[in-house]
């Protein structure tokens, strides 16, 4: 009686069951399959980043500066350029993000106006690169009637903003009150308090969002490419033209000469490299942080 | 008697005058992070004002027709948007449709299926892919996956799909490499990182509790993603989707490299065409008279309109998201 019972009950159970397991399996297949179909065809982009751009690495390529068509040289005026650049967008771009962050996080917590400009602040974080571009030609190109690598870096310099803003805030809101009371408590004016203690309890998350941004940036062409255009010599001259790798990536891969595609590449690699190394840094950094604490 | 309570009265007026002093430093200091906070509401204003300034003489001359009309002559100073806003659209919507079913599987396998220690290096090389600047993405697209398609995908989408009469006219043509499928095919690889961080972050505000009572009542992994956990994070998961369109939407230099820049409306997705951001990067440059540059900053503005409706949605999604997970 009862083994013709679970006979009877067995099947359908047993049905639904296998039907259950094959979905699961099913969709599961799928998802695996799709995590591989991605990251193959993300390595695959790393993979021949890798094989064309360290075959173009070579002395000359730090040491001379971008050919006419057809000539040897390397990418030494671009490289420069986009260093110069995007340190003065940094130096410029850092202060304000992080006092407009500390608004947010010390003064404006549960303010309107807070919610607003955090809202607006995401808004830039994510906004199309070229509408920047657009912004600093229509502001500085025009007014001063001719490209220069001035307006490169505020281009670049607004994109660093709203990455230093959101860092900063959120870094600042990991500062427990407890430390802040204890040094109000001790008569430290409000500014002392924000800039002798929070700060400095934040200041391993600061800095990652620094890097972070120019990670960002250093790799940005659009905002570039009618700020600071390009120049094919060598200019260290903030108020004309400047090279800088990324546009000159731009020119040299859609052009038709096979000496110049090599140098794209090769220019392609050092810019990864150099964005990865900041990423890792800023990661490793903002573990610190944590596992001091 | 009278010296002791003169210096008490000094001590007592050089406090206070520390007092006020401080403050004062503490006024100014607090109105000048408040000035810099302004400052960022007044950036996208000024970026507002600025395209809407640089955009009046082609809005001026060709009114509301801009929008709506495909030519684009910089000869006859005749210039139209239609072309450029359905190449931004398509190549979107290819992106997204590669983009979403994929960084959703990624972020499934992250979350309920790969072992632990795979879990961290998994993510952090995702992070990271998301921090490659789009050039990269171009250069590749233009020397590797663009004679790729035409060699070997073209080819075959010609001889199948393009035989079939109604949607055959989508993959109809001869195979270019370059053109609209192509820049949307690399827009998809292109916002896997972003969708795909976001996604499996909302994934993980899920309470364990809850996934482990569906686990507990026999639920098989599959089920518990699809009738728990994805209920529990939909507006997050809608709002990681918005984030990367609004990607796709403004990229500049992935699709610029492979679109084929051409200012018309093909019925076959294989066709060079152009997006907004790729006709701005192309020609702003070389635009010669008032009227062309204008009409790429109408461009810009209405990708701007675009972009800004799409972002504010994705950030109201998510912000909802997070309110729910802090009750």
């Amino acid at each position: 009686m009862t083994m013709s019972n679970s006979a009877t009950l067995a099947t359908p159970i047993g049905g639904l069951y296998h039907r259950r397991r094959i979905a699961n399996k099913v969709a599961l297949t799928l998802a695996l399959g799709a995590a591989g179909f991605g990251l193959f065809w993300l390595v695959a982009i790393l993979w021949t980043l890798l094989y064309n751009g360290l075959s173009a690495i070579n002395l000359s390529l730090f040491t001379e500066n971008t050919p006419p068509p057809g000539g040897e040289g390397g990418l030494l005026n671009a490289i420069f350029g986009s260093v110069i650049m995007t340190t003065v967008a940094t130096l410029v771009g850092t202060p304000v993000g992080v006092m407009a962050g500390t608004y947010l996080a010390e003064f404006g917590r549960n303010t309107k106006l807070a919610e607003v400009v955090r809202f607006i602040n995401d808004v830039l974080l994510s906004a199309p690169s070229i509408m920047v571009g657009l912004f600093v030609y229509e502001v500085l190109v025009i007014r001063m009637g001719h490209f220069s690598a001035w307006a490169g870096a505020m281009a670049l310099a607004v994109l660093v903003i709203p990455v230093v803003v959101r860092t900063t805030e959120d870094m600042l809101k990991l500062v427990p009150n407890s430390l802040r009371e204890a040094a109000a408590a001790l008569g430290a004016p409000q500014w002392k308090v924000i800039t002798m203690v929070a700060y400095r309890a934040a200041r391993n998350g600061m800095i990652t969002g620094v890097l972070l941004a120019v990670a960002r940036i250093s790799g940005e062409t659009a905002p570039l490419l009618f700020t600071a255009l390009n120049n094919q010599f060598w200019s260290a001259d903030m108020n004309a033209p400047m090279a800088n790798l990324p546009v000159v990536i731009f020119q040299y891969a859609m052009s038709p000469y096979e000496d110049w595609r090599q140098l794209a590449w090769g220019g392609a690699l050092l810019i990864t490299v150099a964005i990865l190394l900041l990423n890792i840094g800023a990661r490793l950094l903002a573990g610190l942080g944590t596992t001091r604490k | 008697m009278t010296e002791i309570a003169l210096t008490l009265t000094d001590a007592h007026a050089s406090t206070a005058r520390r007092a006020r002093r401080q403050r004062l430093q503490d006024a100014a200091f607090r109105n000048a992070t408040l000035a810099f906070a302004l400052l960022v509401l007044l950036i996208l204003g000024g970026v507002t004002v600025s395209l809407i300034d640089g955009a009046l003489p082609a809005l001026r001359t060709f009114g509301f027709g801009f929008v709506a009309t495909e030519v684009w002559n910089p000869v006859s100073e005749q210039f139209g948007a239609l072309a450029p806003i359905y190449g931004t659209l398509v190549t979107s919507l290819i992106a997204m449709a590669v983009g979403i079913p994929v960084s959703f599987g990624i972020a499934l396998f992250i979350t309920e299926m790969c072992p632990a220690w795979l879990k961290r290096p998994l993510g952090v090389a995702i992070e990271l892919l998301a921090g490659i600047p789009s050039i990269i993405y171009g250069i590749w697209g233009l020397f590797v996956f663009a004679p790729f398609m035409q060699s070997t995908i073209q080819p075959f989408l010609i001889n199948t799909l393009g035989q079939i009469p109604g949607i055959g006219n989508l993959f109809m043509g001869p195979p270019y490499g370059i053109g609209i499928l192509t820049a949307g095919l690399i827009l998809g690889i292109m916002v896997l990182p972003f969708i795909t961080s976001i996604t499996r972050d909302v994934f993980e505000t899920v309470p364990p509790m809850v996934r482990e009572s569906a686990y507990g009542l026999g639920a098989t992994t599959w089920e518990v993603v699809w009738n728990v956990v994805l209920p529990y994070t939909r507006t997050g998961v809608v709002g990681g989707v918005m984030l990367g369109l609004g990607r796709a939407l403004g990229e500049t230099m992935a699709v610029t490299f492979v679109i084929g820049n051409a200012h018309r409306i093909s019925s076959s997705i294989m066709a060079p065409g152009t997006t907004i951001s790729a006709s701005i990067a192309n020609e702003f440059t070389e635009a010669v008279g008032d009227v062309y540059t204008a009409s790429l900053v109408a461009l810009g503005l209405i990708l701007f309109l675009i972009t800004f409706t799409v972002l504010s949605i994705a950030k109201l999604m998510l912000l909802r998201l997070q309110r729910k997970a802090g009750v």
